[in-house]
């Protein structure tokens, strides 16, 4: 009689079984993604996540459409991609009023900038173009990447430095009347591709200090290139992008470059950075996100800065950086760090990172940990701006991240030719010439936005198209503000050759807030660097005031705190960048405190 | 597939799944077990300590781990007998290499699959992919949302990819199977400009994918495969241009895995051929013994 081959047919199940294993787990995830793919209309979702989004933009008087930038026709077969940056946005209260007010880049040649005034009635007002700030991209300057603002020369009102792919522009504020060109006199450079700017008191003299992040080198005009040798030469490795500056404010309404002397030296990619004090020293470190390659961490220690990427966790695989984003998700007083990468079902899973401190690090110093595929917010498509804020006011730091690259030809994709060319030695790679046209196709199109809800317990829950962000446009840069003065953040959103969006948020009653709105006097007057540290029931969140997050955008600098239900305030203790640690006590909810530094 | 008794024809002692034990020295011979995995993780440190390659250690590891482990439970299991671990190793090693994933099972279940598909896919006790290549197309096919392949270059440092080349190839040519990459690389650039002719794109970007450590990979790892090629010397260049080929077509539908797809593709269809010509030749040889039978018995 034949012998029954059990071991056979065991293994065979377990083969089928293996085969079987990412179908189990395509499902699990589509079990756990099934919120954000369902709408639900304004109550409903009200009533399941705390809040809804609603696009506003127009109501509000603005119709801002993007325009990319056209360069050199050596360019053409592959101008989508190589122009596919520019939309921005940043928060200002430019002329004081206690009304957050809205800044957006343009990037066509001839195309101008807009300054949205905040109209306290729910609408804003194009006030760019009498104010000096508007007609910025004349030819043969370049074309506008993005814009943060801060009081650099502390008269208490907030001036603009403008990052181009061009000239790079700084505009002192007069006094919210207007502003004046003071590029030379502050001596910038003629020329920097850049994409990201940071101000930020570095060695805390009370000055801010400017870090600029070049993309492209400095030696190359876009719009008349000598050779098409202008692209990265690996899609992960490349390190003949721009140089970095930092601008050392010297008081005098100049500027010194002294990125060299005190140790910032690299030429990768940079796509977005952002400061904050990541290891409690008082002093910001600086954390630059490269896109083809990795990133970069910069502790500070007040006078120098050294490069830790690696030591610190973070610097270790390759991928796309564009985005830097801090904040406290755990509500244990550590900023974990959000970078946004590329991740293509079928063609390229990089996954966005979410860096969180490990616990248990010895004093003044810091090492992180991706948490994003376990925290839920790893796959974002073509990732570009993200921020952290409070959305539903329920105490904990949600996640809003935009994204998508080239949305051209729904039917057809450019991303065969893009991975047979990214995968090429550098010689091939980095001549625009070898690049196979785009020819229309898409390249990670009209993607659904991510929305994620922060559960308190570790993890995030995507709820965009529940809570009303449906759009699909090539996102860029996301801002959060609290536009109409009560108490819940808006979200402001820049898309690529797309309208700008504003999405008003209504939060459902119950949940409290808190936001301050800090003002240096020993320390810088914009108050950059400043940190709060709130602490009610049993909870405790850190917040820092920023000179600019997530790509090409910064937030209000007016820090907000949802507080949840039954809220018992104990104190907010504010970490100034002189020094000064000033403890308040007796607070009370749902309210707007601006508080001055003592002396 | 075949029953596990059959298994006897894999050369027990052998650790088979590289050309590299064959046609060197028998001074070196004691040696010959160690050199494929020493040649393949050379390529990972060069690349790993230059360029960073690994998605992480861990997940390196890991694969390493679960291919070893797999082969060692399946041969005790159905062949009740001790494997030599380097095939295993080289198989999980490749994986760890190739494969991209945040996650850490793609890492684990990939390297099982590859191990397992030896044990299960199997004809006359022939195993018929190459387990890497099955593991990694398996995946691709099954888990695209979770998964892709490495697909990006040593950096801008030309010297790595020299050292893995010409390293490679002299081993390769030892192993008598340097024609197989020759076959395959010569087939590759001519195809590519047929492609560029055909797509108008440069052909500088369809001879690009070939200058990446995937194709390293692919090249002195995966189509020298001694047990997943045909026998002959001129078989096997046959084999190698029509994996270039049907590599070419996948190309042409826009197959991001082109090379991977094209080898499961046409490797067990060679197999299968060969061995239906070979049982045809000793059908054929039988009948003539036995027609004449004076010829083998004097």
């Amino acid at each position: 009689m034949r012998q029954i081959p059990w071991a056979r047919i065991a293994v065979s199940i377990f083969f089928v079984g293996l085969l079987a294993t990412p179908a189990v787990m395509r499902w699990r995830l589509a079990q756990r993604t099934l919120a954000a793919h369902s709408t639900l209309d304004r109550q409903a979702a009200l009533a399941r996540h705390g809040f809804y989004l609603e696009e506003v933009s127009h109501a509000a008087g603005i119709d801002f459409v993007h325009q990319a930038p056209t360069l050199d026709a050596k360019l053409n077969p592959i101008m989508p991609e190589v122009a596919s940056m520019g939309a921005s946005v940043s928060i200002v209260d430019f002329d004081r009023d206690g009304w957050p007010d809205i800044y957006v880049t343009n990037s066509a040649e001839g195309s101008k900038n807009h300054l949205y005034r905040n109209m306290h009635d729910g609408t804003f007002k194009d006030v760019a173009e009498e104010l000096g700030v508007a007609d910025v991209n004349q030819p043969g300057t370049g074309v506008s990447m993005g814009a943060v603002w801060g009081d650099y020369d502390n008269d208490g009102y907030e001036d603009l430095f403008l990052i181009k792919w061009g000239r790079p522009e700084l505009f002192h504020n007069d006094h919210g009347h207007g502003f004046t060109r003071v590029s030379e006199k502050a001596g910038l450079p003629p020329w920097i591709n850049a994409n990201t700017a940071v101000w930020f008191d570095y060695d805390g003299d009370g000055l801010l200090d400017l870090f600029v992040g070049g993309y492209y080198p400095e030696d190359v005009d876009l719009w008349h290139l000598k050779n098409t040798r202008m692209m990265p030469d690996s899609f992960e490795y490349a390190k003949n992008g721009g140089r970095k500056y930092l601008f050392h404010n010297l008081g005098n309404g100049k500027f010194e470059e002294i990125s060299a002397k005190v140790g910032i030296d690299s030429r990768r990619w940079a796509l977005a950075a952002s400061a904050a004090d990541l290891r409690g020293t008082g002093h910001p470190d600086l954390f630059i996100a490269n896109d083809y390659g990795v990133s970069e961490l910069y502790l500070n220690d007040g006078k120098r800065f050294h490069e830790a990427g690696q030591q610190t966790g973070v610097g270790f695989a390759p991928k796309s950086g564009m985005n830097v984003a801090f904040g406290d998700i755990l509500n244990d007083g550590h900023f974990a760090v959000y970078v946004s990468n590329i991740s293509e079902n079928g063609a390229l899973i990089q996954g966005n990172n979410l860096w969180v401190p490990k616990e248990g690090a010895p004093a003044n110093t810091v090492s992180f940990e991706n948490l994003a595929r376990d925290m839920g917010v790893e796959l974002g498509g073509w990732s570009f701006g993200a921020q952290f804020g409070d959305l539903n006011n329920d105490g904990t730091l949600d996640l809003y991240l935009t994204n998508g690259y080239v949305s051209l030809d729904r039917t057809r994709s450019y991303w065969y030719d893009f991975t047979k060319i990214a995968g090429g030695n550098s010689s091939i790679i980095g001549d625009a010439r070898d690049w196979p046209a785009m020819d229309g196709r898409s390249l990670s199109g009209y993607q659904q936005k991510h929305v994620w809800l922060n559960d308190g317990a570790g993890r995030f829950v995507d709820v965009a198209q529940a809570v009303g962000v449906t759009d699909t446009y090539d996102g860029r840069a996301v801002a959060m503000a609290d536009l109409w003065n009560r108490g819940v953040l808006d979200v402001v959103v820049a898309n690529q050759r797309g309208p700008l969006l504003l999405y008003k948020n209504t939060v459902a009653p119950g949940n409290h807030w808190i936001e301050f709105n800090l003002r240096g006097v020993k320390s810088n007057r914009s108050a950059i660097g400043a940190e709060v540290e709130l602490r009610w029931n049993d909870q405790k969140q850190i917040q820092e005031v920023s000179g600019g997050s997530g790509f090409s955008a910064q937030n209000d600098r007016r820090l907000h705190f949802g507080l949840g239900k039954n809220v018992q305030l104990k104190s907010a203790v504010i970490h100034w960048p002189s020094g000064k640690v000033q403890t308040m006590d007796s607070l009370i909810p749902d309210k707007l405190y601006t508080i001055e530094e003592p002396q | 597939m075949s029953q596990p008794t059959t298994e006897s024809k894999m050369p027990p002692t052998e650790p088979t799944s590289s050309p590299l034990f064959r046609g060197w020295t028998p001074v070196s011979s004691r040696l010959n077990p160690y050199l494929p995995p020493i040649f393949i993780t050379l390529i990972l440190l060069i690349g790993h300590l230059s360029f960073g390659i690994l998605e992480s250690y861990q997940k390196t590891i890991l694969a390493i781990v679960s291919a070893m482990a797999c082969e060692l439970v399946l041969s005790r299991l159905l062949l009740h007998k001790w494997p030599n671990l380097a095939s295993s190793y080289i198989t999980g090693i490749s994986v760890g290499i190739l494969l991209r994933s945040p996650g850490y099972w793609p890492y684990v279940v990939c390297a099982l699959l590859s191990i397992t598909s030896k044990y299960v896919l199997r004809v006359n006790g022939r195993h018929l992919f190459n387990p890497s290549n099955f593991g990694i197309c398996a995946m691709l096919f099954l888990a695209s949302d979770a998964v892709a392949t490495l697909s990006i270059q040593w950096g801008n440092n030309l010297v790595a990819m020299a050292v893995i080349w010409v390293l490679g190839s002299l081993i390769i040519w030892r192993a008598r199977r340097f024609h197989i990459c020759a076959t395959y690389v010569a087939s590759f650039l001519l195809l590519s400009v047929v492609r560029a002719w055909i797509t108008g794109d440069p052909w500088l970007s369809e001879v690009s994918p070939i200058t990446g450590p995937e194709y390293q990979l692919f090249i002195f790892f995966m189509i020298t495969d001694p047990k997943t090629t045909v026998r002959s010397k001129w078989g096997q260049c046959v084999v190698a241009f029509l994996v270039a080929l049907a590599e070419m077509f996948f190309r042409l539908g826009q197959s991001i895995y082109a090379p991977l797809y094209a080898l499961f593709f046409v490797g067990p269809a060679a197999i299968a051929v060969e061995m239906w010509i070979n049982s045809r030749q000793s059908a054929s040889g039988a009948h003539k013994a036995i027609a004449q039978p004076s010829h083998v018995q004097p």
